[in-house]
């Protein structure tokens, strides 16, 4: 019963995958019928490539990042959230939207906002007497840009795992520690916080394996410059394939890019659950 | 906790809803205003002009593009669903060796992300030739979801449905197929109700396949659309914000609708994922 779901998991993505090695040793063009095997000069060239090392950093920017600012503001106003006040499920339905939002638009939205000709940015500081600023051209302040429209986009999908996670941890513990004469920090560092580990770890993994991916965003905000100032390992390697016909070394950076998402993601979920064993 | 307290959390939800919301409200006044028309961003327009979006829906053909999204997002979340089950009943209930390794297999494969094998696959479509065609995005975005719907399907087949409704219709001599059809399928409502909510989100909203597999402008969907709209339009923003905002409408509605069921499909597909 599961062969047809084998078969088109093996046709579309293994079989791909492993082609996507034997072409990394390959100097293809991406349209040619013929190619050389040029060994591991495409590996020896990878890591020579200083653009290489500016889309890795910049992918683990993308990728641990808005990881980080995702919990810290998906946990802050999970903890806000949980209390019987005013605008709660408003406010959560707000924070929740752009989650069901394509991301590429999201860029665009977003580039509407810091665009350097007729931004809202720009209108906002000229009428605080400030100078216009280039934020998109700006290869220092552009990649930040990225982190927070991937944040804000996504921080809602956090909110709702710690509600759910903080929903579950029964009150019982919370009155027995108030007789104790816990503070609020306390009941938060030696209750919540431990309970919640759970939610941590799967909130984690899944915005690393999300943030090292990011794709989508950068095409429509920044278009990955200027040159490739903002580029991600994905975006890197469509130029590569579809406007450099470099294909055997795009393939290359397929591998690379693999290698690390595998690596960076086992190595959080090892970490996490042995944490969770302990708590 | 005190009332005065409480006023002030309350009136520091608001304002974090009001953060979030400033994106959309300049697309909005955007929108709504001409080109020509200066004003800054952050001012409702004085004069509202709805022109931006008739212009848009036809020069950015979003028509076409509407449907062409949709016709994908049926097709591939239907399939999804009937292949995903299919293939998580065995696994969940017929433990063998092999049924395990294979299980394990779909697991793995979640952490593969379906970009990274992009030069093969764009070359394996091309061979095919079905670059173009609405089956390709279909079938690339079933694959990359398949994974995930085995693993929602197979862990709410293990913890919920019990063993004894299957033994007894066994006894009754059902095949395997009619077991599942008659007997499980309709049992496994709550957990497709996530899998179509996550995959359809997911597939109407996906540039990475569309715009390789999708450059045609008679198979383009609406991110793809949007794509080549912006480039063509950069000097004129208001349209462009026109487009976006009809881009995003029938998520957004549909959203607002059943928020209750988005919002807890997604946490149930997160947390078990």
């Amino acid at each position: 019963m599961y062969l047809p779901a084998l078969a088109l998991v093996l046709f579309f993505i293994v079989y791909p995958f492993f082609n996507g090695l034997k072409i990394s040793f390959t100097d293809w063009d991406g349209f040619s019928q013929t190619f050389d095997w040029v060994g591991f000069s495409q590996y020896k060239r990878m890591f020579t490539d200083p653009n290489t090392w500016l889309v890795v950093k910049n992918t683990l920017i993308y990728g641990l990042c808005s990881t980080l600012f995702q919990n810290i503001f998906g946990l802050l106003y999970a903890l806000l959230l949980n209390q019987q006040i005013r605008f709660r499920n408003f406010t959560r339905i707000i924070v929740y939207l752009p989650v069901i939002i394509s991301p590429f638009i999201m860029g665009y939205i977003w580039y509407f906002f810091f665009a350097f000709q007729g931004g809202a940015l720009n209108d906002l500081l000229k009428f605080l007497g400030f100078h216009q600023v280039n934020a998109l051209g700006n290869p220092h302040a552009n990649i930040w840009i990225i982190v927070l429209v991937n944040t804000y986009q996504f921080v809602g999908v956090a909110m709702i795992i710690y509600l759910a996670g903080l929903q579950s941890i029964s009150k019982e513990y919370y009155e027995a520690s108030q007789i104790d004469g816990a503070t609020l920090f306390q009941q938060f560092k030696n209750i919540t916080f431990p309970l919640l580990a759970p939610s941590i770890t799967i909130n984690i993994v899944l915005n690393i394996i999300g943030g090292l991916k990011l794709f989508d965003v950068i095409v429509s905000l920044t278009g990955g410059g200027p040159g490739y100032a903002s580029q991600s390992m994905s975006t890197y390697m469509y130029t590569l394939y579809f406007d450099q016909q470099d294909a055997g070394y795009a393939a290359t950076q397929g591998v690379l890019m693999a290698v690390i998402i595998l690596l960076l993601s086992l190595v959080a979920l090892v970490i996490l659950r042995r944490k969770e064993v302990e708590a | 906790m005190s009332r005065a307290s409480k006023n002030w959390l309350s009136v520091l939800v608001l304002f974090i809803a009001l953060i979030h919301v400033i994106p959309f409200y300049i697309l909005i006044t955007m929108s709504l205003k001409k080109n020509n028309d200066f004003s800054s961003r952050w001012a409702f327009p004085s004069h509202i002009s709805w022109e931006n979006f008739k212009d848009a829906w036809q020069q950015a053909s979003l028509g076409p593009a509407f449907l062409n999204t949709a016709i994908i997002t049926v097709i591939a979340g239907a399939l999804l669903i009937l292949v995903g089950s299919l293939a998580a009943y065995p696994l969940a209930r017929r433990q063998t060796r092999l049924n395990q390794y294979v299980y394990v297999f779909f697991i793995a494969i979640m952490v593969i992300p379906p970009l990274t094998a992009l030069v093969p696959l764009y070359k394996m479509v091309v061979s095919m030739g079905m670059i173009n065609t609405r089956t390709i995005a279909i079938l690339n975005n079933i694959a990359a979801f398949l994974p995930l719907t085995i693993f929602l399907y197979s862990g709410f087949i293990k913890s919920t449905i019990p063993k004894e409704l299957e033994e007894a219709a066994l006894i009754d001599g059902a095949t395997t197929m009619g077991i599942f059809f008659k007997v499980i399928f309709p049992l496994l409502k709550p957990v497709t109700a996530t899998v179509i909510i996550l995959s359809a989100v997911y597939i109407w909203n996906d540039y990475q396949f569309a715009i390789f597999f999708l450059q045609d402008k008679s198979v383009h969907t609406l991110t793809v659309a949007m794509s080549s709209f912006f480039s063509s339009n950069v000097d004129n923003l208001n349209l462009v914000a026109a487009a976006a905002l009809l881009a995003i409408l029938p998520m957004t509605i549909l959203f607002l609708f059943l928020q209750r069921f988005f919002i807890e499909g997604l946490a149930a597909g997160s947390v078990k994922g």
